[in-house]
């Protein structure tokens, strides 16, 4: 067997594991709630008129569920493993990994109580309550001591470049995390946040957008840094870009939220500033991909066989066209089109599904064989259907919210000759009904793929098992 | 903005820009390779080595691009703290003059419009037809597109008015608003569960709907004694249009007519709120609305 071979004598491989798994678990259940609440769009009856199943309670557990337990989950597996083995050191420490484990854990479960009881602070992507928020700090916390202590302790003369992104973007969510939440306690669950009115709406754009730019992509170009290589088992395909292009994303990529606010209350010059950061982070962002899909030159043979490869590259073409979409939609006059339309919608999936998702599920197939002890998933074929699965998921769900958004935003425009609206707004809501139902089963179709990758992450780990049996020693 | 603010705002956008442009200048500078090549840095992590490629030139070209549509947008536009941008531009004045454009451009129609009275525009296709359509904006989220109503919110095509249905009732209704206030248990506050059951029985029974003849009996005594319902309900129970107190006898329910229903409305009070267009609409559009929904419920 390869030098990857199980070793908890060496490497800290427990806590990789059951973040690993958690991936899977944590990926069911918020991808399940987002099928229920796309669903619910098509078919309000799914609401079942009580306040706990009503769209607006779910659609803040949908986006934590998948940022926080599913994304995040996985980002903390990945940067464990990777940490280890880059640095050739074993984890900082053994206990406050399992603090992170643990703590980690507790935070999505209270998310999952309190989010369905109404209890929010009402911020995007920060709904929950501050003592969850102290919580999350001090996870946090214990995450980057022990991914920076073992850095620390490395043996390795340089530090790799997949831990450079890693580290940025567990620095950056922090400082961001902890600046938006600041708020002041009335109760144990209601808090008002210390900003006022259009600072309010800057701060929370400066987390929102950033929880784009440095959890869903710095974290992510991190893993993609080590399993896109590994994987393919190639050279990264310049160093040198991988510089350039890092010190530009995590430089720019912070003055990127003002283009949420374009046409409001917030002064022009952030907006204009929110803008044009936007459009130049167009190519730090398109370096990553190149980065990856150069990697592949001379290995593209590979994909016609090996279904992990081919979720790593299509994550990374889906990452190259949602990051050229965003700076598009960013420019005012596209933005007065698409902004409050399905477009957002679609753009944000396209970044989540066939991105984050798509690479963390490519990561992980790699990873969990490795994990225990084994060459390779208990089935290829089922990786096979699972990449299908998840690709046409992906494409109905984005294609669907285009098509939508762009009517949507040409029915709020459209003026008759004597200067009244043309549509009323409940017109573009029937106009957008197919749109719903197809992405509706877009989303069924890719949350049926993570069913798929469950059971051949359960056959695989029972497959551990049995082997483990077979090593027995005989005992007549 | 104070000069300062001016000055960090300019200073960090600019330093963040020719920051990039020299970290540009500087790795390109050093590159060993110009050409693709198949060196590699010399380190391996976990296997991983990685080459010495030179930055690709159409992704460097892609870079340059972007930086310099930048600076150029910041010159044009205000972005650099107080400088304005060369070319005046604000969102304020944008839509300033966006407003001013549809004001010269449809403003003759809604002046043509205006200066007849309601009761003619109600007969006028055309009117009756931007009527609707601005009822279809502005209206329509509580009315419905029908203007049936629903509960909660008036049906606007009966002849049953709150406030009343002549035009200029209508204007002011759609110009100012109108804020309904119904007090929980009675003008004092003070009628028992008992007691409130036996009133709503009463009231149903007004619009001739089945009740409880004992309920109802004793029911009355409180809309006329205890309850002092005949407050703004009037002595006969239909309604006082100037403080909008609706009538309780034409089986027109705008909170619903079952027994449970009518208790709620008397157990809780209602506070219905129609909001004010006069801020938002102009008083021609405010013109024609009213004119549609006359047209409604005066149909010829």
């Amino acid at each position: 067997m390869s030098n990857s071979v199980i070793n908890n004598a060496t490497y800290n491989y427990k806590v990789v594991r059951q973040f690993a798994i958690m991936t899977v678990v944590w990926g069911i259940v918020g991808m399940a709630v987002g099928v229920l609440i796309a669903a619910q769009l098509a078919w309000p009856q799914l609401n079942f008129d009580t306040p706990w199943f009503s769209f607006g309670r779910l659609r803040p557990l949908h986006t934590n569920a998948v940022i926080f337990a599913f994304g995040t989950s996985a980002l903390i597996a990945t940067s464990f493993y990777v940490v280890q083995r880059t640095c050739q050191a074993r984890l900082f420490s053994d206990a406050l990994a399992s603090f992170v484990f643990w703590g980690w854990q507790a935070v999505i479960v209270l998310a999952i109580i309190t989010l369905p009881m109404g209890l929010t602070s009402t911020k995007e992507y920060a709904e929950l309550e501050w003592p969850i928020d102290i919580l999350v700090v001090v996870v946090w916390v214990a995450y980057a001591t022990v991914f920076f202590g073992t850095i620390v302790k490395r043996k390795t003369s340089h530090i790799y470049v997949a831990n450079w992104f890693y580290g940025a973007f567990i620095i950056m969510i922090a400082i961001l995390y902890v600046v938006n939440n600041l708020a002041i306690p009335v109760s144990l669950t209601k808090s008002y946040s210390i900003f006022p009115g259009a600072i309010d709406a800057m701060v929370q754009w400066w987390w929102g957008h950033n929880a784009v730019g440095f959890l869903l992509t710095t974290g992510f170009l991190g893993m993609m840094y080590y399993f896109v290589p590994k994987q393919a088992e190639r050279p990264v395909y310049s160093y040198r870009l991988s510089i350039v292009h890092f010190w530009a994303l995590i430089t720019i990529y912070v003055w990127a939220g003002a283009h949420h606010l374009h046409y409001s209350a917030l002064p022009d010059w952030a907006q204009t500033a929110g803008m044009v950061m936007s459009l130049i982070l167009l190519a730090p962002s398109w370096g990553g991909m190149i980065n990856g899909m150069m990697t592949l030159s001379g290995a593209w043979h590979k994909l016609r066989t090996d279904p992990i490869l081919r979720f790593l590259v299509v994550a990374l073409s889906f990452y190259g066209m949602s990051t050229f979409e965003g700076p598009m939609m960013s420019i005012k006059t596209v933005n007065a089109l698409s902004h409050n339309t399905d477009w957002t919608i679609g753009h944000v999936h396209a970044g989540a599904l066939g991105w984050v998702a798509m690479i963390s599920i490519g990561s992980l197939y790699h990873l969990i064989p490795r994990l225990f002890g084994l060459k390779e998933m208990y089935s290829t074929s089922l990786i096979n259907a699972h990449f299908w699965m998840s690709t046409i998921g992906t494409v109905l769900y984005i294609a669907s919210m285009w098509v939508n958004g762009i009517t949507q935003g040409l029915m709020w425009r459209a003026v008759n000759d004597d200067g009244t609206l043309t549509y009323s707004f409940a017109e573009s809501i029937t106009a957008s009904y197919p749109g719903y139902v197809v992405r509706a089963i877009g989303g069924a179709i890719f949350l049926l793929g993570m069913l798929v990758m469950a059971y051949n992450v359960w056959m695989t780990v029972r497959q551990r098992e049995a082997e483990a049996v077979d090593n027995l020693p005989q005992t007549a | 903005m104070s000069t300062f603010w001016s000055m960090w705002i300019s200073v960090i956008a600019l330093g963040s820009i020719f920051g990039l442009c020299w970290l540009l200048h500087a790795t390109r500078k050093s590159q060993t390779n110009t050409t693709e090549t198949t060196e590699t840095t010399g380190h391996s992590y976990d296997g991983i080595q990685e080459y010495d490629n030179p930055l690709p030139r159409w992704w460097l070209y892609l870079f340059w691009g972007t930086i310099v549509f930048a600076l150029i947008y910041l010159v044009l536009y205000p972005g650099l703290g107080k400088f304005q941008g060369l070319l005046g531009w604000s969102s304020a004045n944008q839509y300033e003059r966006e407003v001013e454009v549809a004001n010269s451009t449809y403003g003759p129609l809604y002046a043509e419009l205006a200066a007849k009275p309601i009761e003619e525009l109600a007969t006028d296709p055309k009117a009756i037809k931007m009527g609707q359509r601005l009822f279809a904006t502005e209206c329509s989220v509580c009315h419905g597109s029908a203007a049936t109503g629903s509960l909660g919110f008036p049906d606007l095509t009966d002849d049953d008015w709150l406030y009343g249905g002549d035009p200029d009732t209508l204007k002011t209704t759609i110009t100012v608003g109108r804020r309904a206030m119904m007090p929980a248990r009675g003008m004092m506050g003070n009628l028992t569960d008992a007691e409130i059951t036996q009133v709503a029985a009463f009231t149903r029974s007004l619009s001739g709907l089945s009740v409880d003849p004992a309920a109802a009996e004793a029911g009355k005594e409180i809309f006329y004694g205890k309850g002092s319902c005949t407050t703004c309900h009037g002595q006969d129970a239909k309604g006082i249009q100037a403080m909008g107190a609706p009538n309780l006898t034409d089986n027109v329910w705008l909170y619903g007519n079952s027994q449970q229903q009518v208790e709620f409305t008397i157990r809780n009070g209602r506070s219905g709120e129609m909001p004010a267009f006069g801020e938002t609409l102009s008083p021609e559009k405010i013109h024609l609305l009213a004119a549609y929904v006359y047209s409604l419920s005066n149909k010829q």
